[in-house]
């Protein structure tokens, strides 16, 4: 970990170019396969094409160490103390509400979403994630289900 | 011009003051208020969440309680730098340099009064602008050719993502992006899926709502788990007594306010020069015009009342292109526009005459929603500061439940909390990457149009390029978008000379004047 935090956090001007170029390469070279048409008559294949051409332009721009345009700040690409579990925990949330959500309905997805994505932080205890994840689901039970009527199904078991 | 303006006002407020608009009004307000003073939640968050609330709503009513969630979310961002120094939304920033230290002198309360005020005065004066410039707007634009349109919008994504915080280039990069996003789907005129890769989810394109919960909901949580610091509410406890100003707090502020105004409105007539820039002329204004500037930065009342004047009534002022010709300021524009859009309603010149329910509607509950913002914090300031002390332990578990149910309710689909996730993540690599996301949800919310127009200007001319430059409203407009480039390419080379980035930044939105 701490080798690569040394090279990421080494040119992020850099990385960031890439990555836009690396866009701009996607569009520039998976848009004319949707038939680029011409000036007068565009196909459905210029605009991306188009655009992922000035995408790499400007990716380029901005790698390049001699564009100058630096902010002065927040200059690297990690944070000063990289999150990893909260950052995991985040990421599940949303993951678990969505199986839970279709094979158990509202109630366990929420709750499963609220739980985990409660752990992520320092300060969080098992029983206050439990509690907040309990008075979370209730509360969107209330809201979305009673009062919103999402055709969401409050607890079921559709299995696997 | 007067009269029908008066007659058609009449009409908007009829419209706006149905009993069911005013309840819509009224919650969205309420409701906006309350998610706004949370800290981390600036308006672009508290609107896309709570943008999935209102799909059941008739369109009228919908908008109505949006824009009342965006001032609402506006001035309880400014309660949270007020008596936090936390600056959840940008234009607020400055807001903090002198409202805090009056927090801390125990004027915090009398903050927060000048503040109600100076919103409902900014406000109202952009309202009034509105109404007055809108149909002449509307007028002038109906003339409009496909150049000219696709020049404006071209003018409007430069100045929107080049004016913004961090580094112009990558801010137009964003923009870029953005473009591409709105692209993904069927084509408008062939039909064609493009980028779908293969998914039929995402024939329909990448949908806003998942697009502005990923990058203001997801991509923020990750970005603040675990690295705020424990917030500090010995100096927040506001009665009501507090709140009440001195006949010499409002002498001080009337001067202010009235400069605020008129700076405010100053910048919604320059796209792209939102209210984060209003803000920062108005500031650095008020700090030049006084004969005490050494108490700026000190809890100085001018220091508080002058921006926030100035950002209410820019913002009031965005709302004018916004709505008479479909494009959109800023992001906060680009979400309320997308809104309509989601509700059947085409933004753009012919809005006015085809829905007059919703724009004057819209303007009266301005008003009618200011006055509701004021009567409301005088009885709840008490509950909102509790709010402040909600730790982010509790917040964002529950914010992010909120984010997968407002997705997956907007069209009962699941694909779709995973597209949020996925542009969440996405959206968390390139702010550390030091991109601005705001960029993104413009370029994406014009894609369409910029597109469309771009298509059928080229058809018209035969394919010649030159047409955006022979027709003479287009070619102004473009002269505009050059000289842009130019002013932002001399700023950065002073920049390199080494000075520091904001002064030059409130220096580029004088050139611009």
């Amino acid at each position: 970990v701490n080798l690569l935090r040394r090279v990421l956090n080494r040119k992020r001007d850099f990385y960031a170019g890439g990555l836009m170029v690396l866009f701009g390469l996607v569009m520039a070279l998976k848009g004319p396969t949707y038939t680029l048409g011409t000036l007068m008559h565009m196909g459905p294949g210029f605009m991306p094409t188009a655009l992922g051409v000035i995408l790499i332009a400007l990716g380029i721009l901005i790698a390049a160490p001699a564009s100058g345009a630096r902010d002065e700040h927040d200059e690297q690409i990690l944070p000063e103390n990289p999150q990893w579990w909260g950052w995991l925990c985040i990421i599940a949330g949303p993951l678990l509400f969505i199986l839970f959500g279709t094979y158990g309905g509202l109630i366990p997805g929420t709750f499963a979403c609220v739980f985990v994505a409660a752990l992520g932080d320092r300060t969080t205890t098992w029983k206050g994630a439990i509690g907040l994840a309990a008075f979370v689901t209730a509360f969107g039970v209330l809201l979305f289900s009673y009062i919103l009527r999402i055709p969401m199904p409050i607890l079921e078991w559709r299995g696997l | 011009v007067i009269t029908t303006a008066l007659t058609d006002l009449w009409y908007g407020f009829g419209v706006a003051l149905e009993p069911q608009n005013l309840m819509y009004c009224f919650l969205g307000v309420l409701i906006g208020n309350m998610v706004g003073v949370l800290p981390g939640m600036g308006p672009l968050a508290t609107i896309s969440i709570l943008l999935p609330l209102t799909f059941g709503i008739k369109a009228v009513g919908a908008i109505l309680m949006l824009a009342g969630v965006m001032y609402g979310a506006q001035y309880g961002g400014a309660i949270c730098s007020i008596l936090l120094n936390l600056p959840c939304h940008p234009p607020h920033a400055v807001t903090c340099l002198d409202g805090y230290p009056m927090t801390q002198q125990g004027r915090g309360g009398v903050a927060l009064s000048v503040t109600v005020l100076a919103s409902f005065v900014g406000a109202s004066w952009g309202i009034t602008e509105m109404i007055l410039l809108s149909p002449l707007l509307v007028k002038v634009a109906l003339q409009f050719g496909p150049a000219e349109i696709f020049s404006i919008m071209l003018l409007g994504l430069l100045a929107g993502s080049t004016l913004a915080r961090g580094s112009p280039l990558k801010g137009v990069a964003m923009t870029v992006f953005g473009l591409m996003l709105g692209i993904v789907g069927a084509d408008l005129e062939t039909g064609a899926e493009r980028f779908t890769f293969g998914l039929t989810n995402l024939d329909d394109g990448v949908e806003l709502i998942a697009l502005a919960l990923g990058l203001f909901g997801i991509a923020e949580f990750m970005n603040s788990i675990n690295q705020t610091a424990a917030i500090d509410t010995k100096y927040s406890n506001i009665t009501l007594r507090d709140m009440r100003p001195s006949k010499a707090d409002l002498k001080q502020s009337f001067f202010p306010m009235l400069r605020g105004t008129i700076i405010g409105s100053l910048c919604a007539l320059i796209p792209g020069t939102g209210p984060t820039i209003a803000s920062f002329i108005a500031y650095a204004t008020e700090k030049k015009v006084s004969k005490t500037p050494e108490r700026f930065g000190r809890g100085a009342i001018e220091g508080v009342v002058c921006p926030e004047t100035s950002t209410h009534s820019s913002v009031q002022g965005d709302f004018i292109p916004t709505m008479s010709l479909g494009i959109p300021g800023d992001a906060v524009m680009a979400l309320l526009l997308g809104a309509l859009t989601i509700q059947g309603i085409v933004p753009g010149p012919q809005l006015i005459t085809q829905h007059p329910d919703i724009f004057w509607g819209l303007i009266a509950s301005f008003w009618i929603g200011n006055i509701l913002l004021v009567i409301l914090n005088v009885p709840l300031i008490g509950i909102w500061v509790k709010l402040l002390a909600i730790p982010y332990r509790f917040l964002y578990p529950s914010a992010l439940f909120f984010v997968c149910i407002g997705v997956y309710a907007a069209n009962n689909d699941m694909f779709q909390v995973g597209e949020t996730l996925v542009i969440g993540v996405l959206g968390y690599v390139l702010l550390r990457l030091g991109f601005q996301p705001a960029p993104v949800l413009l370029g994406f919310v014009l894609g369409p149009k910029v597109e469309e127009n771009f298509r059928r200007a080229m058809l018209i001319s035969r394919g010649d390029l030159a047409v955006f430059v022979e027709r003479p409203i287009s070619a102004f407009v473009i002269g505009l978008c050059v000289l842009l480039i130019v002013v932002q390419i001399v700023v950065r080379l002073r920049a390199a000379n080494g000075k520091g980035a904001q002064r030059l930044e409130v220096k580029a939105a004088h050139n611009e004047d």
